[in-house]
């Protein structure tokens, strides 16, 4: 079967300076994969590439059909969600106008209405937060109502920028969890960019390492949590 | 110019008049907000593509033999469209532009409208008949126009429409998201670029509604909503330029002071309620500079 | 640009501005006459908006002030019509001067409304102090006379503002120059940091304010003596509005460029419906279906100005754009 995502010999630039050289990734239905790599190597510039927020050269192929033209609403409404750095969230709109706007692509109004009833099971506390402002949330909170709010979408393709950025591990852990349940029960995709390999490695199938634009590792993230010298050299602990 | 001697159902009647010019100038003002809110640009043609639009509307009554509110409406439609379609065709591709040369691009709009005007309906005056006669209700002895309550109930419920719009609907909702976060808004799946066409459509249509309540009261002129564009600024300025509520109570304020100022303080009179209106303006400015209920900005290092 | 040819490019540009008036006729002659005013008025506008960074919609309200000081002495005082011209520059200065003031707390489109505020009001206060200026009627002049026989009143005129701009185009140089104008230009980049490196704000802004009000003012009172009558309606927000595109024009931060602007302020508003013949017949030509337009069609002028406007922002972003940003790195020449 062909895997859901695929990028090969991509390339983007910032203006003059090029910030991805040439990568070559695959992400297969119903996997987690993970990005890691140092600050700098390219990995949210891959993820800002295949939503179309940066122009590049070279093959993004989605769910069968060449992208990389493809601008970010078109890609939302084939089904990719990108939760990006710093969370994208609307600071001034409340925390439930945020959540319908994850479902702003569905024209199902009653499935709609399931998915939000879902997202509250999931995140409890979004109940009786929903009509605060989305600015007067903790960092974790707003991490999971920006993860919750892709969900709203039903993606076929969650992407993932840092969630654990600013987050307490213990928090960090919770969005993993909610990210492991999902894949497990429901087979959701998810190409997860992450600083921190270890926790990364351990809720992922596979993982790719970037350096400086390029793909210098990748195997199964059983295999990289293992390999002493990918560890020392690359991730970091 | 000496006072009229006080009696209190003169004083309502200012009151009453005072709040009907006030919604006029709460609706432009509202426009825009709308529009410095969607797009950070301040229109400063918003009066001059209400002008257009109302002389559509004196088209449509005066040489097609339509009546006032079916006119009313078709004339809101009309100007969504114009509104939306300058956005896109003029706005757009300055998108990136200096704050101030876009300030510069909606001045040439105000040329090009005020000549359009000219050039299609000449420059007299023109009379416009509007939806309420000027056949005062009698209230305890207090005659109150009903041509300044309609002006006045109008407005609210345009406005009223216009909140539940952006409160309730996805499409406002997606409005309000493009002008918070724009990329986020397209992560969404939002069409911002369309939005910002919609916030300057919507914008357009409020405009048409100023001009279309007081071309009965003025008559109908090519520049019949200067002063009034000038006071809508204040209005919003006071509101702090991109509060909606700061807009029409800013709106309100304006046209009541203006009124009792001129009515009752014999060295203001009619020539100096505009520079009153703007020294307090000012003053206003000075103490809270993001005006009366706008927040406090950072300035950037 | 060596410093040679920068020498000749003034010459040959004083030789141009002294040889006109010998081979145009006294229309012309008034109209660029005109235009020596307006560069007065955009000296002063390149000062405060295109170096300093304060968008002002206000010109045209100093303008007023000038205007007005120069009726009121000539008129009811009786002084000669030119010896009021520096008291409305000063007059004109120490309003723009105070009203920096305020200004202080202002910034971006808060400036530009107030400003534009202050070019309503001074105007609607003109008229309602009618027994200072005549009300909405306005003050005649007298007709001013040539003092040199063989010169017509139109020439004199017209080496009059010209001298005058030539001395003010001088003293702008002059005051944009060495340590002021680096932090003039440092307001305009970043206030802060222009503060934080000892730049006062208060001192640098309301001079500018001043200083650029005082142009205005002469501008002003000239443009008095050359209407022979002072009214409120001689002074539109529309020529505030004028003004401020023909900075643009010019470039915004330059003085030679305020010249162009000044000459593009005079001609947009004559010659703008002149334009719109040959632009039909090329369109006819081309097999659009557009008719014929008359250009003394009431608007039409209006409606070409505006798209010359348009036209000249579109093409020349960074004329507007890139003059006014605050993106550093731009190159700072002031001529």
């Amino acid at each position: 079967m062909a895997p859901l995502l695929e990028l090969r010999g991509v390339q983007a630039r910032y203006g003059p300076i090029v910030a991805l050289h040439d990568v070559s990734i695959t992400v297969g239905e119903g996997e987690v994969v993970a990005l890691l790599g140092a600050n700098g190597a390219g990995k949210t510039t891959t993820l800002r590439a295949i939503s179309g927020l940066v122009s590049t050269t070279g093959e993004v192929v989605y769910a069968g059909s060449q992208v990389r033209r493809a601008t970010p609403e078109r890609l939302a409404r084939l089904g990719l969600a990108h939760v990006p750095e710093g969370r994208g969230l609307f600071p001034e709109l409340t925390v439930w106008e945020n959540l319908r706007m994850g479902a702003y692509v569905r024209r199902d109004r009653r499935g709609v209405k399931t998915d939000l009833d879902r997202a509250v099971e999931h995140f409890p506390w979004i109940r009786e937060r929903r009509h605060q402002h989305a600015a007067t949330l903790s960092g974790g909170e707003q991490q999971m109502l920006a993860v919750a709010r892709a969900l709203v979408a039903r993606p076929r393709l969650l992407m993932l920028d840092e969630p654990s950025l600013g987050l307490a591990p213990l928090v960090t852990q919770e969005v993993f969890r909610v990210v492991h349940e999902l894949n497990e029960q429901e087979g959701l995709t998810v190409l997860v960019v992450e600083q921190n390999a270890q926790i990364a490695l351990t809720v992922s199938h596979r993982a790719y390492v970037l350096e400086v634009g390029r793909v210098a590792v990748e195997g199964s993230s059983a295999e990289l949590r293992e390999h002493e010298g990918v560890r020392r050299s690359y991730l970091g602990y | 110019m000496l006072p009229l001697a006080f009696t209190w159902s003169d004083f309502f009647q200012q009151v009453v008049f005072g709040l009907a010019i006030g919604a006029v100038y709460a609706s432009l003002a509202l426009a825009i907000v709308l529009i410095y809110r969607t797009t950070h640009v301040v229109n400063f043609a918003q009066g001059e593509m209400a002008t257009f639009t109302t002389y559509i509307a004196w088209t449509l009554t005066a040489n097609h033999g339509w009546s006032f509110w079916p006119a009313f409406f078709a004339t809101i439609v009309i100007a969504f469209g114009l509104g939306a379609a300058t956005e896109r065709v003029i706005i757009r591709p300055f998108e990136r532009g200096d704050p101030l040369t876009l300030i510069l691009v909606t001045i040439a709009l105000f040329v090009i409208f005020n000549g359009l005007i000219q050039w299609i309906w000449g420059p007299e005056q023109k009379v416009f008949l509007g939806a309420f006669t000027p056949k005062p209700f009698d209230i305890g002895g207090v005659a109150i126009s009903r041509q300044d309550v309609g002006v006045i109930v109008v407005t609210l419920i345009t406005v009223t429409v216009l909140w539940l719009f952006f409160r309730f609907t996805k499409l406002g909702l997606a409005m309000r998201a493009a002008a918070i976060a724009p990329v986020a808004s397209r992560l969404m799946g939002v069409r911002v670029g369309w939005m910002y066409a919609a916030g300057w459509g919507f914008a357009a249509s409020l405009g048409a509604v100023s001009g279309m309540m007081v071309a009965p009261v003025v008559s109908l002129s090519p520049s019949m909503l200067q002063s009034v564009l000038v006071y809508a600024f204040a209005a919003a300025v006071l509101g702090g330029i991109e509060s909606p509520v700061g807009a029409v109570v800013g709106g309100l304020l304006l046209g009541l002071a203006t009124t009792l100022l001129g009515a009752y303080v014999s060295f203001i009179g009619v020539d100096l309620e505009l520079p009153v209106a703007f020294s307090v303006l000012i003053l206003v400015l000075l103490f809270r500079p993001a005006g009366l209920l706008g927040r406090q900005v950072l300035r950037r290092v | 640009m060596p410093i040679w040819l920068r020498v000749a490019g003034y010459a040959a540009l004083v030789a141009v501005i002294i040889a006109l008036p010998h081979f145009v006729g006294s229309f012309t002659i008034a109209e660029f006459t005109y235009a020596a005013v307006f560069a007065m008025a955009l000296f002063g506008l390149v000062i405060l908006t295109g170096i300093t960074g304060q968008i002002s919609l206000g010109q045209g309200g100093f303008m007023a002030i000038g205007a007005y000081t120069t009726a009121i002495l000539a008129t009811n005082h009786g002084w000669p019509q030119l010896l009021t011209v520096p008291v409305g520059g000063l007059v004109a200065g120490i309003a723009g001067f105070l009203f920096g003031f305020p200004a202080l707390r202002l910034a971006g489109v808060y400036l530009a409304l107030a400003t534009f505020a202050l070019a309503v009001i001074i105007p609607s206060v003109a008229t309602a102090f009618d027994h200072f200026t005549g009300g909405s009627s306005g003050i005649l002049l007298e007709l001013p006379t040539s003092p040199i026989g063989a010169l017509s009143v139109d020439m004199w005129l017209y080496y009059v503002t010209w001298g005058t701009a030539a001395v003010l185009f001088v003293a702008a140089l002059w005051f944009v120059h060495g340590k002021r104008g680096r932090a003039l230009r440092a307001i305009m980049e970043n206030e802060l940091a222009a503060t934080s490196s000892g730049v006062s704000l208060t001192h640098y802004k309301t001079l500018a304010f001043g200083v650029s009000a005082f142009y205005a003012g002469i501008a002003g009172s000239f443009y008095g003596i050359l209407s022979f009558i002072v009214t409120p309606g001689l002074f539109p927000i529309t020529l505030s509005i004028l003004l401020l595109a023909g900075l643009v024009v010019g470039g915004a931060r330059s003085f030679l460029g305020a010249i162009v602007g000044a000459i593009f302020v005079e001609f947009i508003q004559v010659y703008s419906g002149d334009v719109l013949g040959p632009v039909i017949n090329t369109a006819q030509k081309l097999g659009l279906p557009i008719g014929d337009v008359d250009k003394t069609t009431p608007g039409v002028p209006s409606v070409v100005y505006g798209v010359i406007l348009l036209l000249v922002l579109f093409l020349m972003p960074r004329g507007a754009a890139g003059l006014f940003s605050r993106i550093a790195g731009l190159t700072r020449r002031v001529v």
